[in-house]
């Protein structure tokens, strides 16, 4: 056998004599990737010059707007707007979530319906039906019956366009929170809940002290993705006559007829506050991910400006 | 393993528990004492039920008749004239925190430190001041001899120092009975010996322990009890020289001819 083996062996192996520095290695060219590469540089040098050498277009009126006190006031509210909604949406979905997950038929089905309704319909819809609230309620007030303890207030006197896209916008996202708050919950390992348990821990303290913080790292980005979308959502209620980004640039166009530079303007403070939320984000992100390997994915683009930022000082 | 009349209460006294999932009966009326300060090893195939019996002491399972005891208080019910009571879940929490439970897959709460681990429940549970509770748990880290790994996350461990861990913060509690769910059966065959080592040096000091394991070499050496279970009933109980060298019942035999083989 070993003398069948030894002339097969010979033939395969390469020579011994041959350097292996004497053959360096090439790379692909990839021509295909680098036409491409031009083809879109082209497209996009062209896009500019169309937009520079346009007369219909006024660079100086986006200039004029951009950090006038009218827009920066219209960016502060979307911004209160969008921070108030998430925070009360997201503490209804903590209870939504835990009567979902609940032993308990009652709190599942009323947790289920909830979640049905709101997600389920538009939330154009559920804004313009809070809007329109005193045509079915006019007064709103809380009594006990058979007592003359009650008082009462006229609905249209509580719900200002304000309240009224904060409650619209808050028990919408609250529906979608509750789904993401769930999902984290469920994605802790069960065994987390037992070894709390058998410490003798109670059942609030072993979510609140164990599971949670865990279920945080499954909830936070996704929870991330819904606080951009509800930041997009606020330009819905200046359809209820609430003058947030998108209300005031509108206001200022139906006067100067500057339609397109006004929504340059409205959309660059979108993209700086939505650029802000990835920021604080990444910081949230690395918070929660003490403990677990390779949760934030590597030196990303934001670590890497941050460090350089911080080497410049 | 019964105690003689005048002596102490046992610690743990299990009295005709019976378990079903579903259809499926699991425990069929298990009888069990586990007196002060000694070592009690559950042995059988799996799927003879000893887990599911390890897990009813605190209240993890559900049982469906029959009383368990432990530090001469009933488990998760309470006798109201002819029938028991499910307690509230707080009171539930009251029994558990008497028992400590080492896991198969040690269940370390990975967002914590290895301290934090352990002073979690002694602080928020028993209320502890912080700072006698973090002496007790360097006291515990060190014993197990993972002192110097205070800061690390459990991550950063082999299965073996994690299950030592796992130990350390089920004895914080101070508790009356620890339970073992086949604490070995998850680790490296090299990681087995350390794990066993801890529990060997906590029998001589002298707590209560009830050990589900295929460890028969450890059952030999520790326990002053062997419990053979199968099919959801105890077949064979004794001292391990008894039981393990010389047992009566057919089941045990043909179950230790294929362990030790």
């Amino acid at each position: 056998m070993t003398g069948e083996l030894a002339p097969f062996a010979d033939e395969t192996l390469p020579a011994p004599s041959i350097d292996p520095e004497a053959l360096p290695v090439q790379a692909l060219g990839h021509p295909l990737r680098r036409a491409a590469g031009v083809i879109v540089l082209v497209v996009f040098a062209l896009l500019v010059v169309s937009i520079a050498t346009n007369k219909n277009f006024d660079f100086r009126v986006v200039g004029q707007f951009l950090f006038s006190e009218v827009i920066l006031e219209g960016v502060v509210r979307t911004l209160s707007l969008t921070i108030m909604a998430m925070t009360l949406a997201s503490l209804l979905a903590l209870p939504l979530a835990l009567s979902r997950l609940s032993e308990s038929r009652i709190l599942q089905s009323y947790a289920s319906a909830y979640i049905w309704i709101f997600r389920g319909t538009p939330v154009l819809v559920q804004l313009i039906f809070w809007f329109n609230l005193a045509l079915v309620f006019p007064s709103i007030g809380l009594g006990i019956p058979g007592t003359s303890l009650s008082f009462s207030v006229a609905t249209n006197d509580v719900m200002s366009p304000f309240v009224t896209a904060l409650v619209g916008l808050s028990l919408n996202e609250a529906a979608y929170m509750a789904e993401i708050v769930r999902g984290g919950l469920i994605s802790v390992d069960a065994g987390q809940t037992e070894a709390a348990l058998a410490l003798g821990m109670t059942e609030r303290r072993t979510v609140r002290r164990i599971v949670l913080p865990q279920a945080m790292r499954a909830i936070l980005p996704p929870a991330g993705n819904e606080l951009i979308t509800c930041l997009k959502t606020t330009a819905l209620v200046s359809i209820i006559s609430y003058h947030e980004l998108l209300g005031t640039t509108q206001g200022i166009y139906s006067v100067n007829y500057r339609t397109v530079e006004l929504l340059v303007v409205a959309s660059f403070w979108y993209l700086a506050c939505t650029t802000l939320i990835n920021v604080i984000q990444h910081f949230v992100e690395t918070r929660f991910a003490r403990g677990f390997v390779r949760i934030v994915p590597g030196p990303s683009l934001i670590r890497r400006v941050m460090t350089g930022w911080r080497l410049r000082q | 393993m019964m105690s003689p009349i005048g002596d102490k209460q046992p610690v743990l006294s299990a009295i005709g528990v019976w378990k079903h999932f579903g259809g499926t009966d699991v425990l069929k009326g298990i009888n069990l004492t586990v007196d002060e300060g000694t070592v009690t090893c559950l042995l059988g195939p799996s799927g003879s039920g000893k887990t599911t019996f390890l897990r009813c002491i605190n209240h993890l399972e559900v049982v469906n008749r029959g009383l368990i005891y432990v530090d001469g208080e009933l488990v998760g019910y309470r006798r109201v004239g002819s029938h028991l009571q499910e307690l509230p879940l707080k009171d539930i929490a009251r029994n558990r925190a008497k028992i400590g439970m080492v896991f198969q897959r040690f269940n370390l709460f990975p967002h914590l430190t290895v301290l934090e681990n352990v002073i979690e429940a002694p602080v928020g549970v028993l209320r502890e001041p912080r700072s006698d509770a973090i002496a007790h748990a360097q006291q515990l880290l060190r014993s197990v001899g993972l002192l110097d790994r205070s800061d690390e996350y459990p991550n950063r461990l082999s299965g073996g120092q994690q299950q030592r861990v796992a130990i350390a913060r089920a004895l914080a509690m101070r508790p009356k009975l620890m339970l073992f769910d086949e604490p070995t059966s998850a680790l490296d065959p090299e990681l087995v010996g350390e794990v066993l080592d801890v529990m060997r040096d906590l029998a001589r000091a002298g707590m209560t322990m009830l050990v589900v394991t295929h460890e028969i070499g450890f059952a030999r050496e520790v326990a002053d009890s062997v419990v053979f279970m199968d099919a959801g009933l105890v077949v064979e109980s004794g001292p391990p020289s008894e039981v393990l060298t010389n047992p009566k019942h057919p089941r045990t035999r043909a179950f230790l001819s294929k362990v030790l083989a």
